[in-house]
């Protein structure tokens, strides 16, 4: 209470959800704690047991032992090997008349296991200074109160009080293996020579591909990943922006009060969204070749002599993949903005027919103020999926087409190129460094508009 | 309401004709709006073909009596209803039945986890105040900008090192991998319980209830439309994707639908197995088609808000 008294007085204010520091913590474990306490720094439990928390310090004592008994068996040796990534190149010799194999080092499976120990060695710190703290708690309870909790209302204030630590301990380690780790894991590729030349042993290899992006020859060349750069943020823009205002159009041409039949038009619009997209994409593919349908349709018709080269020529190809994506975006887009545009404040529509405002006057003056103020948010999230948009690339054009010689199509993105020297071609140190830069290009893009955006700054405020 | 403006503006209009004042066509309404009417109905008409007649195209081509993707024609001229029958009957090159089973199984089991997984971290996000929930979002929000192929590879070899590369683990992976990130996932249904009036929580809170009582008694029967929502996504989830399903699943017993559609696409099988392509397509887009327009509805509705009045 004189703390917020003070607080207040010296005239700083807090945010409504600000939640003050936790006083139990592991300086003034050390400064205040008694002699159990302090040996529960090194002998997790032994406070809480000497405060009768029996099951409780028995599991702590166990998660330590575990720990321990883990690191020497295996965490031990895989940090030491995630140093040196293995040596030993697969080996087989004859004996009595039989080749026996001695498979050798892997040096992926090592990183992977070096770097989940380091991983379950972060986790083991964090959850040693929560034993730690909790033996100060048990000791600080007992002496204000009597006595520290039993266990039986710890695992009651899971459900209650502490019911964060239940219902996310299982999405947050999903969330750790599965995103966290592998991402991490990536990002150290980057540090190595995993190429298609060292599939099994590699080495760190320090800054090494970085370098590649601004050298003139190899694999990965300035001029091209500038190119590649280039063409993924003007796809990005096409895609996002012509996707934004013909869909606006056609969710309002629709919406004007004299159509009839509005909701067979819309459902005429959003039948291509139940087909899978990878189908429609496989399909539009098919016929858009030289021998498929749309050329030979047009070549019946006798509009044109030759087919069309939608995936051969670097222009058509570029074009296709953006009006495509068009076919493929503007049903989304209609969605979201008849649901928007049926939600506009009516009077102000009144208040602007009264005032004489023409057609389009409302249009620039209301519709489109709202519609941009309700989207930008939307209009962002867009704009990075697209820059991340590898289905509708790897499955329409393929990246191409592809000059003789190049890693890059003309129609790649930095992310179909990042798959193709991944899966493709087994480099996947440059994979990894392009992936980076993906990463940085996004992080610029969308760090800035996230934090300008209302929904980021006032979660709360449609409440 | 608005068309008896409209009406009401016209018969002014008519009343001042009638009168004698001459109305000039730009300012004549009723002759502005049937032009309106007659070009957007062009447009809508002319746009509706180009939408459906790839979706139409493949329908008919189910039932080509021609396997091949290329005919001297634009539409097949002759039909059958053999490549459903050898779709279902003819499985030992591709399983096709098979195929459909797993990636059932599969989205039914990611379909729970990842709603359940996503429902858990949104109440966290949303309801609770605890000291990790900003850094929380902060860090979900950069690691959405990882682009996500990248750590396909990785995520093959965590697998393999966990012994689930092969025969029944594969399916076992699929699953983890589908439903282990959905906690990342909460920002929509976050944004859903934003809208639910915190004085809810507050009364049940002083009648006595849990937080784990107030979660699932209170807060989940009211999301239910976003519930939907996200199930029907997280079902679909499996059946569409094909990049991570490619990167796990290296044998053709292990295939998902969405690998042995591409697969059916390949060089070596498109001329004997494209009409039998548009037939798997044609059977795996009628069931998303009916979940689509359930999950519209729920859409709609979830889009007007969690709580009425």
């Amino acid at each position: 209470m004189e703390a917020k008294v003070s607080r207040r007085s010296r005239g700083i204010r807090r945010k409504a959800d600000y939640i003050p520091p936790s006083r139990y913590t592991l300086r003034a474990a050390a400064a205040q704690g008694d002699i159990f306490t302090r040996l529960s720094f090194l002998i997790l439990g032994l406070g809480n047991m000497a405060r009768k928390q029996i099951v409780k310090g028995l599991i702590f004592l166990a998660v330590e032992i575990a720990y321990i008994v883990y690191m020497v068996l295996a965490g031990g040796p895989a940090l030491n090997m995630l140093m040196l990534l293995g040596w030993r190149t697969q080996t087989r010799q004859k004996i009595d008349g039989y080749w026996h194999y001695d498979a050798g080092d892997n040096s992926v499976l090592l990183m992977v296991a070096g770097i989940s120990a380091v991983f379950l060695t972060i986790i083991f710190i964090i959850f040693w200074s929560y034993a730690v703290r909790s033996a100060y708690k048990a000791q600080v309870l007992e002496q204000e109160e009597g006595r520290a909790p039993h266990f039986a209302q710890d695992v009651r204030m899971l459900t209650n009080d502490n019911a964060q630590v239940a219902l996310m301990a299982l999405p947050v380690a999903g969330i750790l293996a599965f995103t966290v780790l592998p991402t991490v894991i990536m990002m150290c590729i980057a540090f190595t020579n995993y190429d298609s030349d060292h599939v099994l042993l590699f080495d760190w290899v320090g800054f090494q591909n970085f370098g590649q992006l601004f050298a003139d020859t190899g694999a990965v060349t300035a001029n091209q990943f500038v190119s590649v750069l280039i063409w993924t943020l003007v796809w990005a823009f096409f895609a996002t922006f012509l996707n934004f205002f013909f869909g606006m159009f056609i969710a309002m041409v629709i919406n004007r009060r004299t159509t009839r039949l509005k909701n067979f038009w819309r459902a005429v619009f959003s039948l291509s969204i139940a087909v899978p997209q990878f189908v429609s994409l496989l399909v539009i593919n098919q016929m858009l070749q030289p021998d498929g349908a749309v050329n030979r349709l047009l070549e019946s018709w006798g509009w044109i002599s030759g087919p069309l080269p939608f995936f051969t020529d670097a222009t058509w190809a570029r074009v296709t993949v953006i009006i495509v994506n068009l076919w493929v975006g503007i049903p989304f887009t209609i969605m979201q903005i008849t649901g928007i545009l049926q939600n506009l404040p009516a009077e102000q529509y009144e208040a602007a027919r009264l005032d004489g405002a023409n057609w389009w006057q409302t249009f620039t003056q209301i519709t489109m103020p709202y519609l941009i103020f309700v989207l930008t948010p939307y209009l962002i999230t867009t704009f990075t999926g697209n820059v991340n948009n590898f289905n509708v690339i790897y499955l329409l054009s393929g990246g191409n087409p592809t000059p003789v010689g190049d890693t890059a199509g003309q129609t790649d993105l930095l992310i179909t190129w990042l798959y193709k020297f991944t899966v493709d071609r087994g480099d996947y140190n440059l994979g990894a460094v392009i992936g980076i830069f993906t990463f940085i290009t996004l992080a610029i893009v969308s760090l800035i508009t996230y934090r300008n955006s209302a929904s980021y700054k006032d979660e709360g405020g449609f409440r | 309401m608005s068309n008896n403006q409209t009406t009401t503006a016209e018969a002014m209009q008519a009343m001042e004709i009638a009168e004698g004042g001459h109305i000039p066509f730009w300012h004549n309404q009723r002759a502005r709006r049937i032009l309106g009417d007659v070009l957007s109905y062009v447009l809508l008409g002319v746009l509706a073909i180009i939408w459906i007649i790839p979706i139409v195209w493949v329908f008919l081509e189910s039932f080509n009596k021609n396997t091949g993707p290329y005919n001297e024609t634009f539409f097949p001229t002759e039909y059958t209803f053999d490549n459903y029958v050898k779709l279902f009957t003819d499985t030992h090159i591709l399983n096709f039945p098979s195929m459909f089973m797993r990636t059932l199984v599969i989205s039914i089991i990611v379909c729970i986890i990842s709603t359940f997984f996503v429902l858990c971290v949104a109440f966290c996000m949303s309801r609770l105040r605890f000291r990790f929930r900003k850094s929380f979002m902060n860090i979900v929000l950069v690691l959405g900008m990882f682009p996500g192929i990248m750590s396909v590879v990785v995520i093959y070899f965590i697998l393999k090192s966990l012994g689930l590369t092969q025969g029944i683990g594969v399916t076992i992976a699929l699953i983890l991998v589908y439903s282990a990130g959905a906690g990342a996932g909460f920002y929509v249904m976050k944004g859903y319980m934003d809208t639910i009036p915190l004085s809810l929580d507050e009364a049940a809170y002083l009648d006595g209830c849990t937080r784990w009582q107030v979660f699932t008694k209170i807060i989940i029967p009211i999301c239910k439309p976003m519930l939907v929502f996200q199930a029907l996504t997280s079902f679909l989830g499996p059946w569409l994707d094909f990049v991570m399903a490619r990167a796990i699943a290296r044998t053709q017993d292990n295939y998902t639908v969405a690998l042995g559609l591409y697969q059916m696409l390949t060089r070596e099988y498109l001329n004997d197995w494209f009409a039998r392509f548009a037939a798997a397509a044609v059977i795996i887009s009628i069931p998303i088609a009916v979940l689509f327009i359930v999950m519209q509805r729920f859409y709609q509705e979830s889009m007007s808000g969690a709580v009425k009045g």
